[in-house]
């Protein structure tokens, strides 16, 4: 059992507040990504989970005992850095083996333990080899190798591919995949690609400006984003942000908003807290907008048109909003460069967002929170 | 086209001219020497270029004499005992100064830095109360003592700034492997410090083996004496005679072993060892 929990995290850097108050449970055996902008503190919440960093504040649990006065080998953890940090001077045998000879109850196994792991990472081979002499992709896994070693219950990785080119990337994603699906260790993993993220994660937790914006599966952040920066965060390419007004509510049932450049559309949401006329944010993934090329307002003026083989993207410019309207379209594309075009999409695709950036609640679909289960039990 | 050329081998001829002027410039004194140690009585006054006969006389007579012989090992004596000692501290004094986050860290660097500020002369009477104090006047350990304090803060400060430079990530590896800092020190940062302790450490060899002051105020009979010392106290049948020709054949010979230390650890202090560390 190694399940991680943060509670109440709080971290400062000098007077700078950098992870205000983190809240956060990891599962025994779950492969958890952070992800989020840079400097939104990524890093510093895994190198206090690893006991690289002291919290300032709150207390961290790792198997439902406090840890946060322990060093990081007591707490059974093992890091993989984004840098790969391998001792030079050491042979890959030494590196992996650098760890099991300071750990005095290991003694006699340790060429056992190295030659296991040197054999799980295709390493036996290399084993007498210098970093130096090795390719990034070969480093990367020894410096998985020296922390999974000491079999640690908790395994970190703080954007270990970042330093890859794309195909090793997607290869050696597969393979750290593989070696959870075989370790069953818990996971905690940090990056900035999108597809890594999705691909690998079990939870993915998504941060910025140092506090938790959601945390849920990859599906549920792709398809229920709690707000709008998750709903721009996650996909690529991003999804479309539209500015809206709420025409009239019917509370507890639907809503119709007037969404720029699409006309009134009915959605079902509840927006009772919200009064008519209010500015609110339409979210629509490129994947769910459809493009008319007559109709009563064919309008928007395509600025641009991708073409990438298995897909093209559409861009469209809309009158009030800053930044092009995305939209994928299948091959071949009928639609050319200075055309006029009108929008349309099924209204259960799009994505309503109050003024305060939080996703609407939607009808129909009973959630279970706090209010209920306070009911429940009483 | 013609111009362009002829500006490159202007160019050319000065560069090479500068080159030889400073070598002349750096080795003629040195080579001059070689030279005087081969001559010998009048020979001496002539002046020659070229070294035209091997006379070892003045070598047979310099090292025929046992006080010559016994500063000489005075001389490795000190200078290796110091510089161990300077490492040692140095190593250890690095590894806070430059890892370890304290306060007052820079003002401990300052102090450091203004310690090795004062000559010599200002620190000698002080220095020989204290060498006095330790029972250790005409004893060559005097000056290992003195030689270690002042190659100290130089070794330090040298030694501190290669060890920032070792990457962070290079020591958080260690802890998470669960090294203690002595283990990371020894284990990881020492063994990537070589050409940072060859050059430092080679610097304070060469200091201490040519010092000429403390040697001079620390030690009294000819037996405890170190080379630049017993060299200058080199003295001719009379009063007013300069044996030249021994002086070079001595001088010569202190420096051979420095010549030979400098081409032993020159192939350690190359860069590169940390390649293979972090990404790149
Ligand atoms: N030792 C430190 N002292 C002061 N500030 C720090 C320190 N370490 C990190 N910070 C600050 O904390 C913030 C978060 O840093 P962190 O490294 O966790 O970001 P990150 O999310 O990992 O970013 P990236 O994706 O670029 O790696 C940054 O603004 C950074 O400047
Ligand atoms: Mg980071």
């Amino acid at each position: 059992m190694a399940c991680v929990e943060l509670k109440k995290i709080n971290k400062t850097f000098g007077k700078i507040e950098i992870i205000p108050s983190v809240d956060l449970r990891v599962e025994d055996g779950e492969f958890v990504v952070f992800v989020g902008p840079s400097g939104c503190g990524k890093s510093t919440l895994l190198r206090l989970i690893a006991g690289l960093e002291e919290p300032t504040a709150g207390d961290i649990e790792i198997a439902g005992e406090v840890v946060t006065d322990l060093s990081p080998k007591e707490r059974g953890v093992g890091m993989v850095f984004q840098s790969y940090a391998l001792y030079p001077h050491m042979s890959v045998y030494e590196n992996i083996a650098f760890g099991l000879k300071l750990d005095k109850a290991n003694k006699g196994k340790v060429r056992e333990w190295v030659e296991k792991t040197a054999e799980v990472l295709q390493l036996t081979s290399l084993l007498q080899r210098k970093p130096r002499e090795l390719s990034g992709g070969q480093r990367q896994r020894v410096a998985i190798g020296r922390a999974m070693a000491r079999e640690p219950q908790i395994m970190l990785f703080d954007e270990p591919l970042s330093n890859l080119d794309a195909s090793l990337r997607v290869q050696m994603r597969t393979e750290i995949a593989k070696l959870h699906d075989r370790l069953q260790s818990t996971m905690i993993y940090v990056t900035h690609d999108q597809v890594e993220a999705m691909t690998l994660a079990d939870k993915i937790v998504v941060l910025n400006g140092g506090h938790i914006e959601q945390v849920g599966t990859p599906y549920e952040l792709y398809e229920t984003p709690a707000s709008l920066f998750v709903a721009g965060f996650i996909g690529s390419p991003k999804m479309n942000l539209i500015p809206a007004r709420i025409k009239s509510t019917s509370p507890g049932r639907s809503v119709d908003v007037e969404v720029c450049g699409m006309g009134t559309v009915t959605v079902e949401r509840d927006a009772s807290h919200m009064a008519n006329g209010a500015a609110m944010t339409v979210g629509l993934r490129p994947e769910h907008i459809r493009i008319s090329l007559s109709g009563p307002d064919a309008g928007l003026e395509v600025v641009n048109v991708e073409y990438l083989g298995n897909e093209a993207y559409v861009y469209l410019e809309m009158p009030g909003m800053d930044e092009l309207v995305v939209v994928r379209e299948s091959v071949p594309c009928q639609i050319r460069t200075g055309q006029r075009v009108a929008l349309d999409a099924e209204p259960e695709r799009l994505h309503v967002f109050d003024a305060d950036g939080h996703s609407l609640p939607r009808v129909g679909t009973h959630r279970v929170d706090e209010t209920d289960l306070q009911a429940a039990s009483n | 086209m013609n111009r362009k050329l002829l500006r490159k081998i202007v160019a050319k001829a000065g560069f090479g001219l500068l080159l030889a002027a400073i070598m002349l410039f750096t080795v003629f004194p040195f080579y001059y020497a070689i030279l005087t140690s081969f001559k010998s009585g009048s020979e001496l006054f002539n002046i020659d270029y070229w070294i035209t006969t091997f006379n070892f006389e003045n070598y047979q007579a310099v090292l025929g004499q046992s006080s010559f012989v016994s500063s000489i090992w005075n001389s490795i004596l000190v200078a290796t005992c110091a510089v161990a000692i300077a490492m040692a501290f140095g190593l250890t004094a690095a590894y806070a100064l430059g890892r370890v986050h304290f306060r007052g860290r820079g003002t401990v660097l300052m102090i450091v830095l203004g310690v090795s500020m004062f000559p010599q002369v200002a620190v000698l009477s002080g220095l020989f109360e204290v060498i006095r104090a330790f029972d250790l006047y005409n004893d060559p350990l005097a000056l290992v003592f003195s030689y270690t304090i002042f190659t100290l803060p130089f070794t330090v400060w040298v030694l501190t700034t290669f060890m920032r430079q070792l990457p962070k990530e290079l020591e958080e590896a260690a802890i998470v492997d669960g090294a203690s800092p002595m283990v990371t020190l020894f284990k990881v940062f020492i063994p990537l410090m070589g050409p940072a302790m060859a050059t430092t450490g080679l610097l304070a060899f060469i200091a201490a083996w040519n010092e000429f002051l403390f040697a001079l105020t620390f030690t009294l009979t000819d037996d405890q004496r170190t080379v630049p010392v017993a060299i200058a106290l080199i003295t001719g049948g009379s009063q007013h005679e300069l044996p030249w020709g021994h002086l070079m054949a001595a001088s010569v010979i202190v420096t051979v072993p420095l010549v030979v230390l400098v081409l032993i650890f020159q192939r350690r202090i190359v860069s590169g060892l940390t390649a293979g560390a972090v990404k790149g």
